[in-house]
């Protein structure tokens, strides 16, 4: 018999009290549970960041985190970034820049970009670049992508 | 069937050594998951009925001074050990083989105790940790002891620690002085992910042209993490000069044992590529040790 855990934690800024069972993902939680699709089941192996989510303020692949380890935690997912339908400005650069194509790694992105903001809110290229390596894009070989978070920054 | 049935999320190291006792098993412990999740699905790694996740141990995530060493608790994310002042003004070895591991994802979530608790000949962290002269502090139900940090590994993927008794809880590294310094480089195929095709770590102490002592480790160079003792012999209180590295490497060649491994490497190119990799990494640390 698999044993359940109820955590209480943070999803863009709600606090939910959830029964997981133990072999939970987080992806699998905030996917089924929550109802948060934006984040995205790539590889399901921590290699394509398409699940990025920020985990008490830093990106981690939510395919190889247990929703029972998040007991207190506070999470964001692509859905947290944007207020009252209004994008942030992130989000909106990667749309004018064309960095979204089939757009599913788009989530992932966003929020190991918004991370690397956060953190650093003038970065270099080399910055973004090192910041968005655990993102995996088949589509617009990355150029795009990178224009699009150095224009987010530009004054 | 489920991967396991259970979980648990000790607050203490002795809390969790209970559980690894007394929790129905097979009992797994659990720093970081990055590797083990990904083997357990994959069916890599035996099922198990508890995991025991550490991260939550308050004396498993500390990175502070002890006495005359560096001390980095076995469930310190890879993010954080990359972070800390005491880690980079001591540890270059470590920092650099930290800042080589996958991405920032991984790194927020993969641990030092993890990386060396699955025991593999060429994973980064081990690497460095053998070339600083480190020791794992061991928890079993007795309390805490010191182990020499090569004393853990038994062959590729097995660890000398009783798995139904004991946890790697931290590791101590000795502070770097005056003339002391640590390198780490690796040569691969793509950056992140994957294991190296080769790595090497060098910690040295110099006297202007003088190798007084140093320490050499290179990954794989046999079924467990390995360190050149017959190449270190040799360059032990000598002068340094280019015929010395030269001799260096022959002994590496000779004590060493560079095999084929399907997908990453053949022995002959190893066997090729492990002069540069040695003097590439010998320089850096050189050069450090005159700056420092």
């Amino acid at each position: 018999m698999i044993s359940y855990h109820q955590i209480t934690l943070k999803v863009n800024g709600e606090t939910e009290v959830v029964n997981v069972p133990a072999n939970m993902t987080l992806l699998v939680m905030l996917r089924e549970e929550m109802g948060l699709t934006g984040v995205k089941n790539g590889c399901a192996a921590g290699e394509c960041g398409a699940c990025t989510v920020l985990m008490n303020g830093e990106p981690v692949n939510s395919c190889m985190v247990l929703a029972a380890e998040c007991d207190g935690a506070e999470v964001i997912t692509v859905e947290g970034l944007s207020h009252n339908g209004q994008l942030i400005k992130l989000q909106e650069m990667l749309i004018a820049k064309g960095g979204v194509q089939c757009g599913f790694c788009t989530p992932g992105m966003l929020i190991s970009a918004f991370a690397l903001l956060k953190r650093n809110p003038d970065p270099s290229e080399n910055e973004i670049r090192e910041a968005l390596v655990g993102n995996l894009c088949r589509c617009t070989g990355y150029v795009r992508i990178i224009d699009a978070v150095k224009a987010s920054v530009e004054k | 069937m489920h991967l396991w049935q259970e979980f648990r999320q000790p607050i203490s190291i002795s809390e969790a050594i209970e559980d690894l006792i007394n929790a129905p098993s097979p009992v797994v412990p659990i720093a970081g998951g990055t590797d083990l999740l990904l083997e357990m699905r994959q069916g890599r790694h035996e099922a198990a009925n508890t995991l025991i996740d550490l991260t939550s141990v308050p004396e498993m995530n500390v990175i502070e001074k002890r006495g005359d060493s560096l001390y980095i608790g076995a469930c310190v994310p890879v993010s954080q050990i990359l972070a800390s002042t005491l880690v980079n003004n001591n540890a270059e070895a470590l920092i650099e083989a930290c800042d080589l591991i996958a991405g920032p994802q991984v790194r927020n979530t993969a641990t030092l105790g993890g990386n060396v608790a699955h025991a593999l000949p060429a994973a980064d962290g081990t690497i460095a940790l053998a070339a600083l002269g480190a020791s794992a502090e061991i928890a079993n139900p007795d309390g805490l002891r010191k182990l020499p940090f090569l004393e853990l590994f038994l062959g590729p993927g097995k660890s000398a620690i009783d798995k139904t008794s004991e946890l790697i809880a931290g590791f101590y590294i000795p502070l770097s002085h005056k003339g002391q310094a640590s390198a780490f480089k690796r040569i691969m195929r793509p950056q992140g992910v994957a294991l190296p095709i080769l790595n090497c770590a060098v910690w040295l102490d110099g006297d202007e042209r003088t190798v007084k002592d140093i320490r050499i480790a290179i990954g794989p160079g046999g079924p467990t993490p390995f360190r050149a003792t017959v190449a270190e012999l040799l360059m032990k209180n000598k002068k340094l000069d280019e015929e010395l590295i030269r001799e260096a490497v022959k002994k590496v060649l000779e004590q060493g044992s560079f095999r084929t491994s399907p997908r990453r490497a053949t022995s002959e190119y190893r066997k090729h590529v492990v002069a540069g990799l040695f003097s590439d990494t010998f320089n850096q640390a050189w050069e450090r040790s005159n700056n420092s």
